[in-house]
Protein backbone atom coordinates (compact mmCIF):
# COMPACT_ATOMS: atom_id res chain seq x y z
CA UNK A 1 0.00 0.00 0.00
CA UNK A 2 1.44 3.33 -1.08
CA UNK A 3 1.61 5.94 1.75
CA UNK A 4 3.76 8.88 0.65
CA UNK A 5 5.92 10.26 3.46
CA UNK A 6 5.40 13.93 2.52
CA UNK A 7 1.61 13.90 3.14
CA UNK A 8 -0.60 14.06 6.25
CA UNK A 9 -3.56 11.73 6.77
CA UNK A 10 -6.95 11.60 8.51
CA UNK A 11 -8.48 8.62 10.28
CA UNK A 12 -11.23 8.82 7.63
CA UNK A 13 -8.56 8.19 4.93
CA UNK A 14 -8.18 11.63 3.34
CA UNK A 15 -4.68 12.91 2.64
CA UNK A 16 -3.52 16.52 2.42
CA UNK A 17 -0.49 18.07 0.79
CA UNK A 18 0.22 21.45 2.39
CA UNK A 19 2.09 24.04 0.32
CA UNK A 20 2.10 27.40 2.16
CA UNK A 21 -1.54 27.95 3.08
CA UNK A 22 -2.89 25.80 0.21
CA UNK A 23 -3.91 22.22 1.02
CA UNK A 24 -4.61 19.70 -1.74
CA UNK A 25 -6.97 16.92 -0.58
CA UNK A 26 -7.61 13.43 -1.88
CA UNK A 27 -8.19 9.90 -0.58
CA UNK A 28 -5.48 7.40 0.24
CA UNK A 29 -4.41 4.42 -1.83
CA UNK A 30 -5.86 2.25 0.95
CA UNK A 31 -9.22 4.05 0.70
CA UNK A 32 -9.44 3.73 -3.08
CA UNK A 33 -8.57 0.03 -2.82
CA UNK A 34 -11.31 -0.47 -0.22
CA UNK A 35 -13.90 1.45 -2.26
CA UNK A 36 -12.82 -0.26 -5.51
CA UNK A 37 -14.24 1.16 -8.78
CA UNK A 38 -14.98 4.82 -8.20
CA UNK A 39 -17.81 5.69 -10.59
CA UNK A 40 -18.78 9.20 -9.45
CA UNK A 41 -17.19 12.12 -7.62
CA UNK A 42 -19.30 15.01 -6.35
CA UNK A 43 -17.12 18.09 -6.01
CA UNK A 44 -17.61 21.02 -3.62
CA UNK A 45 -18.45 24.46 -4.99
CA UNK A 46 -15.66 27.01 -5.15
CA UNK A 47 -15.75 29.52 -2.30
CA UNK A 48 -17.40 27.17 0.15
CA UNK A 49 -16.04 27.57 3.69
CA UNK A 50 -15.53 24.35 5.61
CA UNK A 51 -14.41 23.36 9.08
CA UNK A 52 -12.25 20.34 9.77
CA UNK A 53 -14.49 17.27 9.66
CA UNK A 54 -17.18 18.80 7.40
CA UNK A 55 -18.41 16.49 4.60
CA UNK A 56 -17.05 18.33 1.57
CA UNK A 57 -17.14 15.92 -1.38
CA UNK A 58 -18.65 12.52 -2.13
CA UNK A 59 -16.91 9.58 -3.74
CA UNK A 60 -19.17 6.80 -5.00
CA UNK A 61 -18.35 3.24 -5.92
CA UNK A 62 -20.81 0.81 -7.50
CA UNK A 63 -21.99 -0.30 -4.05
CA UNK A 64 -21.74 2.76 -1.82
CA UNK A 65 -21.48 6.54 -1.46
CA UNK A 66 -18.73 7.81 0.89
CA UNK A 67 -18.39 11.32 2.27
CA UNK A 68 -14.99 12.96 1.96
CA UNK A 69 -14.33 15.19 4.96
CA UNK A 70 -12.27 18.36 5.05
CA UNK A 71 -9.07 17.41 6.95
CA UNK A 72 -8.57 21.02 7.99
CA UNK A 73 -10.65 24.21 8.04
CA UNK A 74 -10.53 26.67 5.14
CA UNK A 75 -12.12 27.78 1.87
CA UNK A 76 -12.49 25.67 -1.24
CA UNK A 77 -10.46 27.41 -3.97
CA UNK A 78 -10.34 24.69 -6.60
CA UNK A 79 -12.02 21.36 -7.41
CA UNK A 80 -10.60 18.74 -9.74
CA UNK A 81 -12.86 18.66 -12.80
CA UNK A 82 -10.74 15.82 -14.19
CA UNK A 83 -12.02 13.37 -11.55
CA UNK A 84 -15.57 14.48 -12.22
CA UNK A 85 -15.05 13.61 -15.90
CA UNK A 86 -13.05 10.43 -15.16
CA UNK A 87 -13.71 9.16 -11.62
CA UNK A 88 -11.36 6.20 -12.16
CA UNK A 89 -8.42 8.62 -11.68
CA UNK A 90 -9.14 8.29 -7.95
CA UNK A 91 -8.31 4.59 -8.30
CA UNK A 92 -5.40 4.81 -10.69
CA UNK A 93 -3.58 7.87 -9.28
CA UNK A 94 -4.99 8.69 -5.82
CA UNK A 95 -2.10 10.99 -4.81
CA UNK A 96 -1.67 12.63 -8.22
CA UNK A 97 -4.29 13.18 -10.93
CA UNK A 98 -6.92 11.80 -8.55
CA UNK A 99 -6.82 14.75 -6.10
CA UNK A 100 -10.29 16.06 -5.27
CA UNK A 101 -10.19 19.67 -4.02
CA UNK A 102 -7.89 22.41 -2.74
CA UNK A 103 -8.40 24.55 0.33
CA UNK A 104 -6.92 27.86 1.40
CA UNK A 105 -6.46 26.85 5.01
CA UNK A 106 -7.25 29.11 7.96
CA UNK A 107 -4.27 28.00 9.98
CA UNK A 108 -1.59 25.78 8.42
CA UNK A 109 -0.46 24.83 11.94
CA UNK A 110 -3.69 22.77 12.28
CA UNK A 111 -2.14 20.20 9.95
CA UNK A 112 0.20 19.17 12.77
CA UNK A 113 -2.71 17.36 14.44
CA UNK A 114 -3.10 15.03 11.42
CA UNK A 115 -1.31 11.69 11.15
CA UNK A 116 2.04 11.37 9.45
CA UNK A 117 2.70 8.44 7.12
CA UNK A 118 3.89 6.05 9.83
CA UNK A 119 0.92 6.83 12.09
CA UNK A 120 -1.44 6.28 9.16
CA UNK A 121 0.34 3.04 8.32
CA UNK A 122 -0.42 1.80 11.86
CA UNK A 123 -3.98 3.14 11.60
CA UNK A 124 -4.79 0.94 8.60
CA UNK A 125 -2.74 -2.07 9.72
CA UNK B 1 -20.01 -14.16 11.54
CA UNK B 2 -20.94 -17.35 13.40
CA UNK B 3 -24.65 -16.69 12.90
CA UNK B 4 -24.20 -16.59 9.12
CA UNK B 5 -24.49 -19.54 6.78
CA UNK B 6 -21.28 -20.42 4.99
CA UNK B 7 -21.07 -21.41 1.35
CA UNK B 8 -19.35 -24.74 0.61
CA UNK B 9 -17.24 -22.68 -1.83
CA UNK B 10 -16.03 -20.21 0.80
CA UNK B 11 -12.41 -21.37 0.91
CA UNK B 12 -12.20 -20.95 -2.88
CA UNK B 13 -13.44 -17.35 -2.55
CA UNK B 14 -10.94 -16.60 0.19
CA UNK B 15 -8.07 -17.99 -1.87
CA UNK B 16 -9.16 -15.66 -4.70
CA UNK B 17 -9.05 -12.72 -2.21
CA UNK B 18 -12.76 -12.07 -2.63
CA UNK B 19 -14.34 -9.30 -0.61
CA UNK B 20 -16.85 -11.15 1.56
CA UNK B 21 -20.06 -9.61 2.95
CA UNK B 22 -23.14 -10.79 4.82
CA UNK B 23 -26.01 -11.17 2.34
CA UNK B 24 -29.44 -12.64 3.09
CA UNK B 25 -28.00 -14.48 6.09
CA UNK B 26 -25.01 -15.83 4.17
CA UNK B 27 -21.35 -14.84 4.07
CA UNK B 28 -20.82 -14.35 0.35
CA UNK B 29 -18.39 -12.75 -2.14
CA UNK B 30 -19.51 -9.31 -3.30
CA UNK B 31 -16.56 -8.94 -5.67
CA UNK B 32 -13.17 -10.39 -6.52
CA UNK B 33 -11.40 -7.66 -8.49
CA UNK B 34 -13.85 -5.06 -9.74
CA UNK B 35 -17.64 -5.13 -10.05
CA UNK B 36 -17.40 -3.35 -13.40
CA UNK B 37 -14.83 -5.80 -14.80
CA UNK B 38 -16.89 -8.75 -13.55
CA UNK B 39 -20.06 -7.27 -15.07
CA UNK B 40 -18.27 -6.87 -18.42
CA UNK B 41 -16.86 -10.40 -18.26
CA UNK B 42 -20.44 -11.73 -18.17
CA UNK B 43 -21.71 -9.43 -20.93
CA UNK B 44 -18.73 -10.09 -23.23
CA UNK B 45 -17.34 -13.53 -22.31
CA UNK B 46 -18.37 -15.68 -19.37
CA UNK B 47 -18.46 -15.41 -15.58
CA UNK B 48 -19.22 -17.75 -12.68
CA UNK B 49 -21.20 -16.89 -9.54
CA UNK B 50 -21.54 -18.83 -6.31
CA UNK B 51 -25.29 -19.30 -5.84
CA UNK B 52 -25.02 -21.81 -3.00
CA UNK B 53 -27.00 -19.38 -0.86
CA UNK B 54 -30.09 -19.99 -2.96
CA UNK B 55 -32.48 -22.66 -1.74
CA UNK B 56 -33.11 -25.96 -3.50
CA UNK B 57 -36.31 -27.81 -2.70
CA UNK B 58 -37.80 -30.92 -4.31
CA UNK B 59 -41.54 -31.60 -4.20
CA UNK B 60 -42.46 -35.08 -5.35
CA UNK B 61 -45.32 -37.52 -5.41
CA UNK B 62 -48.60 -38.08 -7.27
CA UNK B 63 -50.12 -34.94 -5.71
CA UNK B 64 -47.12 -32.68 -6.36
CA UNK B 65 -48.46 -31.06 -9.54
CA UNK B 66 -51.93 -30.18 -8.29
CA UNK B 67 -50.84 -29.08 -4.85
CA UNK B 68 -47.93 -26.93 -6.06
CA UNK B 69 -50.05 -25.46 -8.81
CA UNK B 70 -52.40 -24.08 -6.13
CA UNK B 71 -49.44 -22.23 -4.53
CA UNK B 72 -47.76 -20.78 -7.64
CA UNK B 73 -48.92 -18.21 -10.19
CA UNK B 74 -47.67 -19.80 -13.41
CA UNK B 75 -49.24 -23.00 -14.78
CA UNK B 76 -47.04 -25.94 -13.80
CA UNK B 77 -49.20 -28.24 -15.93
CA UNK B 78 -47.58 -26.73 -19.01
CA UNK B 79 -44.17 -28.15 -18.09
CA UNK B 80 -42.98 -31.31 -19.79
CA UNK B 81 -40.34 -33.36 -18.02
CA UNK B 82 -37.06 -31.41 -18.25
CA UNK B 83 -38.71 -27.99 -18.56
CA UNK B 84 -38.77 -25.03 -16.17
CA UNK B 85 -40.66 -21.77 -15.68
CA UNK B 86 -40.37 -18.56 -13.69
CA UNK B 87 -43.21 -18.36 -11.17
CA UNK B 88 -44.30 -16.59 -8.00
CA UNK B 89 -45.58 -17.78 -4.62
CA UNK B 90 -48.20 -15.46 -3.12
CA UNK B 91 -49.73 -14.86 0.27
CA UNK B 92 -53.50 -14.71 0.80
CA UNK B 93 -53.51 -11.01 -0.16
CA UNK B 94 -51.82 -11.62 -3.50
CA UNK B 95 -48.54 -10.21 -2.15
CA UNK B 96 -45.24 -11.82 -3.06
CA UNK B 97 -43.72 -14.37 -0.70
CA UNK B 98 -41.05 -15.33 -3.20
CA UNK B 99 -40.24 -15.52 -6.87
CA UNK B 100 -38.59 -18.71 -8.04
CA UNK B 101 -37.95 -21.07 -10.90
CA UNK B 102 -39.85 -24.35 -10.86
CA UNK B 103 -38.48 -27.19 -12.99
CA UNK B 104 -40.18 -30.49 -13.70
CA UNK B 105 -37.21 -32.72 -12.92
CA UNK B 106 -39.13 -35.99 -13.33
CA UNK B 107 -42.70 -37.03 -14.14
CA UNK B 108 -43.87 -36.58 -10.51
CA UNK B 109 -41.07 -34.36 -9.22
CA UNK B 110 -40.56 -30.60 -9.20
CA UNK B 111 -37.31 -28.81 -8.35
CA UNK B 112 -37.70 -25.29 -6.93
CA UNK B 113 -34.84 -22.80 -6.74
CA UNK B 114 -35.78 -20.13 -4.20
CA UNK B 115 -34.23 -16.97 -2.76
CA UNK B 116 -31.68 -17.28 0.06
CA UNK B 117 -33.47 -14.78 2.28
CA UNK B 118 -36.76 -16.68 1.94
CA UNK B 119 -35.75 -20.32 2.42
CA UNK B 120 -37.23 -20.68 5.90
CA UNK B 121 -40.40 -18.79 5.03
CA UNK B 122 -40.92 -20.64 1.73
CA UNK B 123 -40.31 -24.04 3.28
CA UNK B 124 -42.68 -23.28 6.16
CA UNK B 125 -45.34 -22.04 3.72
CA UNK B 126 -44.97 -25.12 1.52
CA UNK B 127 -45.00 -27.46 4.53
CA UNK B 128 -48.19 -25.91 5.87
CA UNK B 129 -49.98 -26.23 2.50
CA UNK B 130 -48.79 -29.59 1.15
CA UNK B 131 -50.79 -32.62 2.18
CA UNK B 132 -50.86 -36.34 1.39
CA UNK B 133 -49.44 -37.20 -1.99
CA UNK B 134 -46.72 -34.51 -2.04
CA UNK B 135 -43.42 -34.81 -0.18
CA UNK B 136 -40.93 -31.99 0.30
CA UNK B 137 -37.16 -32.48 0.45
CA UNK B 138 -35.11 -29.39 1.31
CA UNK B 139 -31.54 -29.67 -0.09
CA UNK B 140 -30.64 -26.02 0.58
CA UNK B 141 -28.00 -26.81 3.20
CA UNK B 142 -26.46 -29.83 1.50
CA UNK B 143 -25.92 -28.56 -2.03
CA UNK B 144 -23.53 -26.19 -3.72
CA UNK B 145 -24.80 -24.04 -6.57
CA UNK B 146 -23.07 -21.96 -9.20
CA UNK B 147 -24.26 -19.93 -12.18
CA UNK B 148 -22.12 -19.82 -15.32
CA UNK B 149 -23.32 -16.88 -17.40
CA UNK B 150 -22.26 -15.13 -20.59
CA UNK B 151 -22.05 -15.64 -24.35
CA UNK B 152 -19.29 -18.25 -23.89
CA UNK B 153 -21.11 -20.24 -21.18
CA UNK B 154 -21.90 -23.13 -23.54
CA UNK B 155 -18.20 -23.48 -24.42
CA UNK B 156 -17.34 -23.68 -20.72
CA UNK B 157 -19.92 -26.42 -20.25
CA UNK B 158 -18.62 -28.36 -23.27
CA UNK B 159 -15.07 -28.09 -21.95
CA UNK B 160 -15.94 -29.42 -18.49
CA UNK B 161 -18.50 -31.99 -19.65
CA UNK B 162 -17.44 -33.06 -23.17
CA UNK B 163 -19.80 -36.06 -23.14
CA UNK B 164 -22.90 -34.16 -21.97
CA UNK B 165 -25.40 -31.77 -23.54
CA UNK B 166 -26.82 -28.58 -22.10
CA UNK B 167 -30.60 -28.63 -21.82
CA UNK B 168 -32.50 -26.12 -24.00
CA UNK B 169 -33.40 -22.66 -22.64
CA UNK B 170 -35.25 -22.92 -19.28
CA UNK B 171 -34.64 -26.67 -19.26
CA UNK B 172 -33.20 -28.96 -16.60
CA UNK B 173 -31.09 -32.10 -16.94
CA UNK B 174 -29.36 -34.52 -14.60
CA UNK B 175 -25.81 -35.33 -15.63
CA UNK B 176 -24.22 -38.78 -15.48
CA UNK B 177 -22.42 -37.76 -12.26
CA UNK B 178 -25.78 -36.94 -10.60
CA UNK B 179 -25.39 -33.16 -10.63
CA UNK B 180 -28.17 -30.94 -11.99
CA UNK B 181 -27.81 -28.39 -14.75
CA UNK B 182 -30.48 -25.79 -15.60
CA UNK B 183 -30.35 -23.51 -18.65
CA UNK B 184 -31.39 -20.44 -16.66
CA UNK B 185 -29.84 -17.44 -14.98
CA UNK B 186 -30.25 -13.94 -13.63
CA UNK B 187 -28.14 -11.91 -16.06
CA UNK B 188 -30.02 -11.93 -19.38
CA UNK B 189 -27.12 -13.75 -21.03
CA UNK B 190 -27.04 -17.36 -22.16
CA UNK B 191 -25.83 -19.59 -19.38
CA UNK B 192 -26.61 -22.34 -16.94
CA UNK B 193 -26.98 -23.00 -13.25
CA UNK B 194 -25.26 -26.02 -11.79
CA UNK B 195 -26.10 -27.83 -8.55
CA UNK B 196 -24.11 -30.61 -6.89
CA UNK B 197 -23.43 -32.05 -3.43
CA UNK B 198 -21.61 -29.49 -1.27
CA UNK B 199 -18.46 -31.60 -0.97
CA UNK B 200 -18.00 -31.65 -4.76
CA UNK B 201 -18.58 -27.91 -5.19
CA UNK B 202 -15.03 -26.60 -5.10
CA UNK B 203 -13.75 -29.11 -7.66
CA UNK B 204 -16.46 -28.08 -10.17
CA UNK B 205 -15.98 -24.38 -9.36
CA UNK B 206 -12.28 -24.73 -10.18
CA UNK B 207 -13.00 -26.70 -13.34
CA UNK B 208 -15.36 -24.01 -14.63
CA UNK B 209 -12.79 -21.32 -13.90
CA UNK B 210 -10.07 -23.34 -15.62
CA UNK B 211 -12.42 -23.56 -18.64
CA UNK B 212 -12.53 -19.76 -18.85
CA UNK B 213 -15.23 -18.51 -16.46
CA UNK B 214 -14.23 -15.38 -14.51
CA UNK B 215 -15.26 -15.43 -10.83
CA UNK B 216 -17.98 -12.81 -10.26
CA UNK B 217 -19.57 -11.61 -7.04
CA UNK B 218 -22.96 -10.44 -5.87
CA UNK B 219 -22.14 -6.85 -6.89
CA UNK B 220 -22.02 -7.72 -10.58
CA UNK B 221 -24.96 -10.10 -10.16
CA UNK B 222 -27.01 -7.14 -8.97
CA UNK B 223 -26.03 -4.74 -11.79
CA UNK B 224 -26.53 -7.47 -14.41
CA UNK B 225 -30.03 -8.36 -13.22
CA UNK B 226 -31.04 -4.72 -12.87
CA UNK B 227 -29.99 -3.95 -16.46
CA UNK B 228 -32.48 -6.65 -17.48
CA UNK B 229 -35.19 -5.23 -15.21
CA UNK B 230 -35.30 -8.53 -13.29
CA UNK B 231 -36.78 -7.95 -9.82
CA UNK B 232 -34.93 -8.76 -6.60
CA UNK B 233 -37.20 -10.03 -3.85
CA UNK B 234 -36.88 -7.79 -0.80
CA UNK B 235 -36.11 -4.78 -3.01
CA UNK B 236 -38.54 -4.87 -5.92
CA UNK B 237 -40.93 -7.52 -4.62
CA UNK B 238 -42.60 -7.48 -1.22
CA UNK B 239 -45.45 -9.11 0.72
CA UNK B 240 -47.58 -5.98 0.21
CA UNK B 241 -46.97 -5.78 -3.55
CA UNK B 242 -48.60 -8.07 -6.10
CA UNK B 243 -47.02 -9.44 -9.28
CA UNK B 244 -49.54 -7.35 -11.27
CA UNK B 245 -48.11 -4.21 -9.65
CA UNK B 246 -44.61 -5.58 -10.26
CA UNK B 247 -45.30 -5.99 -13.99
CA UNK B 248 -45.08 -9.78 -13.79
CA UNK B 249 -48.59 -10.51 -15.08
CA UNK B 250 -47.08 -12.61 -17.87
CA UNK B 251 -46.08 -15.17 -15.23
CA UNK B 252 -49.54 -15.31 -13.62
CA UNK B 253 -51.96 -17.66 -15.34
CA UNK B 254 -55.39 -16.44 -14.28
CA UNK B 255 -57.08 -19.05 -16.50
CA UNK B 256 -55.68 -22.08 -14.69
CA UNK B 257 -57.34 -23.63 -11.63
CA UNK B 258 -57.46 -21.51 -8.49
CA UNK B 259 -54.25 -20.54 -6.69
CA UNK B 260 -53.56 -18.54 -3.54
CA UNK B 261 -53.97 -14.83 -4.28
CA UNK B 262 -55.60 -15.38 -7.68
CA UNK B 263 -58.80 -13.39 -7.12
CA UNK B 264 -56.93 -10.29 -5.99
CA UNK B 265 -54.71 -10.44 -9.08
CA UNK B 266 -57.75 -10.85 -11.34
CA UNK B 267 -59.43 -7.84 -9.74
CA UNK B 268 -56.28 -5.73 -10.10
CA UNK B 269 -55.90 -6.77 -13.70
CA UNK B 270 -59.49 -5.70 -14.42
CA UNK B 271 -59.26 -2.40 -12.53
CA UNK B 272 -55.67 -1.66 -13.47
CA UNK B 273 -53.13 -1.51 -10.63
CA UNK B 274 -52.81 1.79 -8.78
CA UNK B 275 -49.06 1.36 -8.46
CA UNK B 276 -46.71 -0.02 -11.09
CA UNK B 277 -43.08 -1.05 -10.80
CA UNK B 278 -41.62 1.40 -13.30
CA UNK B 279 -38.28 1.35 -15.11
CA UNK B 280 -36.53 4.71 -14.89
CA UNK B 281 -33.45 5.80 -16.79
CA UNK B 282 -31.49 8.99 -16.14
CA UNK B 283 -31.27 11.34 -19.10
CA UNK B 284 -28.09 13.05 -17.89
CA UNK B 285 -24.99 12.12 -15.96
CA UNK B 286 -25.82 11.61 -12.27
CA UNK B 287 -24.47 9.93 -9.17
CA UNK B 288 -25.41 6.25 -9.04
CA UNK B 289 -29.14 6.00 -8.25
CA UNK B 290 -29.67 3.73 -5.23
CA UNK B 291 -32.56 2.02 -3.46
CA UNK B 292 -34.71 4.39 -1.35
CA UNK B 293 -33.73 7.56 -3.24
CA UNK B 294 -36.90 9.65 -3.73
CA UNK B 295 -38.53 9.82 -7.17
CA UNK B 296 -40.22 13.15 -7.96
CA UNK B 297 -42.52 14.31 -10.69
CA UNK B 298 -41.32 17.09 -12.97
CA UNK B 299 -42.81 19.67 -10.58
CA UNK B 300 -40.76 18.35 -7.70
CA UNK B 301 -43.47 16.42 -5.83
CA UNK B 302 -42.29 13.13 -4.32
CA UNK B 303 -44.25 10.27 -5.92
CA UNK B 304 -42.26 7.25 -4.78
CA UNK B 305 -38.80 5.89 -4.09
CA UNK B 306 -36.40 3.64 -5.94
CA UNK B 307 -36.65 -0.03 -5.02
CA UNK B 308 -33.36 -0.70 -6.87
CA UNK B 309 -30.85 1.50 -8.62
CA UNK B 310 -27.38 1.53 -10.10
CA UNK B 311 -25.09 3.21 -12.54
CA UNK B 312 -25.47 0.75 -15.42
CA UNK B 313 -21.99 -0.55 -16.32
CA UNK B 314 -23.17 -1.42 -19.84
CA UNK B 315 -24.96 1.88 -20.53
CA UNK B 316 -22.87 4.23 -18.34
CA UNK B 317 -26.05 5.95 -17.12
CA UNK B 318 -28.18 5.76 -14.00
CA UNK B 319 -31.03 3.23 -13.99
CA UNK B 320 -33.56 2.18 -11.39
CA UNK B 321 -37.02 0.87 -10.64
CA UNK B 322 -39.73 2.34 -8.43
CA UNK B 323 -43.37 1.67 -7.57
CA UNK B 324 -45.12 4.77 -8.93
CA UNK B 325 -48.77 5.75 -9.30
CA UNK B 326 -49.91 4.30 -12.62
CA UNK B 327 -50.31 7.77 -14.16
CA UNK B 328 -46.54 8.21 -13.97
CA UNK B 329 -45.62 4.84 -15.43
CA UNK B 330 -46.22 5.73 -19.11
CA UNK B 331 -43.17 5.45 -21.35
CA UNK B 332 -41.41 8.77 -21.77
CA UNK B 333 -42.81 10.37 -18.60
CA UNK B 334 -40.27 12.88 -17.31
CA UNK B 335 -39.24 12.40 -13.68
CA UNK B 336 -36.56 13.49 -11.25
CA UNK B 337 -34.42 11.33 -8.99
CA UNK B 338 -33.24 12.97 -5.79
CA UNK B 339 -29.67 12.25 -4.73
CA UNK B 340 -28.84 13.93 -1.44
CA UNK B 341 -30.01 17.57 -1.88
CA UNK B 342 -29.95 17.63 -5.71
CA UNK B 343 -32.30 16.23 -8.33
CA UNK B 344 -31.38 14.67 -11.67
CA UNK B 345 -33.64 14.29 -14.72
CA UNK B 346 -34.85 10.85 -15.73
CA UNK B 347 -37.58 9.27 -17.81
CA UNK B 348 -39.74 6.18 -17.83
CA UNK B 349 -38.39 3.58 -20.24
CA UNK B 350 -39.28 0.07 -21.38
CA UNK B 351 -37.62 -2.95 -19.78
CA UNK B 352 -35.05 -4.31 -20.28
CA UNK B 353 -32.72 -1.34 -19.89
CA UNK B 354 -30.09 -3.30 -21.80
CA UNK B 355 -30.61 -5.95 -24.44
CA UNK B 356 -27.84 -8.56 -24.62
CA UNK B 357 -26.46 -9.53 -28.00
CA UNK B 358 -27.99 -12.88 -28.96
CA UNK B 359 -25.55 -15.76 -28.75
CA UNK B 360 -25.00 -17.38 -32.14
Amino acid sequence: MNIPADLRYCASHEWIRLEGDIATVGISDHAQAELTDVVFVELPSIGRKVDAGDPTAVVESVKAASDIYAPIGGEVIEANDAVEADPSLVNTDPYGKGWIFKLRVKDPADAASLMDASAYQSHIA
Amino acid sequence: MSDLHHSPLESAHLSLSARMVPFAGWYMPVQYSSIIDEHRAVREKVGIFDISHMGQVFISGPGALDQLNRLLTNDLARLGVGEGQYTIMLNENGGVIDDLIAYRSAADEYFLVINASKIEEDVAWLASHLTDGATMRNESETWAGMAIQGPQAAQVFAHVFPAENLPPRNGIATLANGSIVCRTGYTGEDGFEFFCPAADGIAFWENFIAAGAAPCGLGARDTLRLEMGFPLNGNDLAPDRTPIEAGLGFFCDLQKSAFTGRDILAQQKTDGPQLKLTAIRCTEKSPPPRAHYPVLDIDGRTIGELSSGALSPSLSIGIGMAYLPAAYSKLGTRLLIQVRERTFPAEVVKKPFYRPTPTA
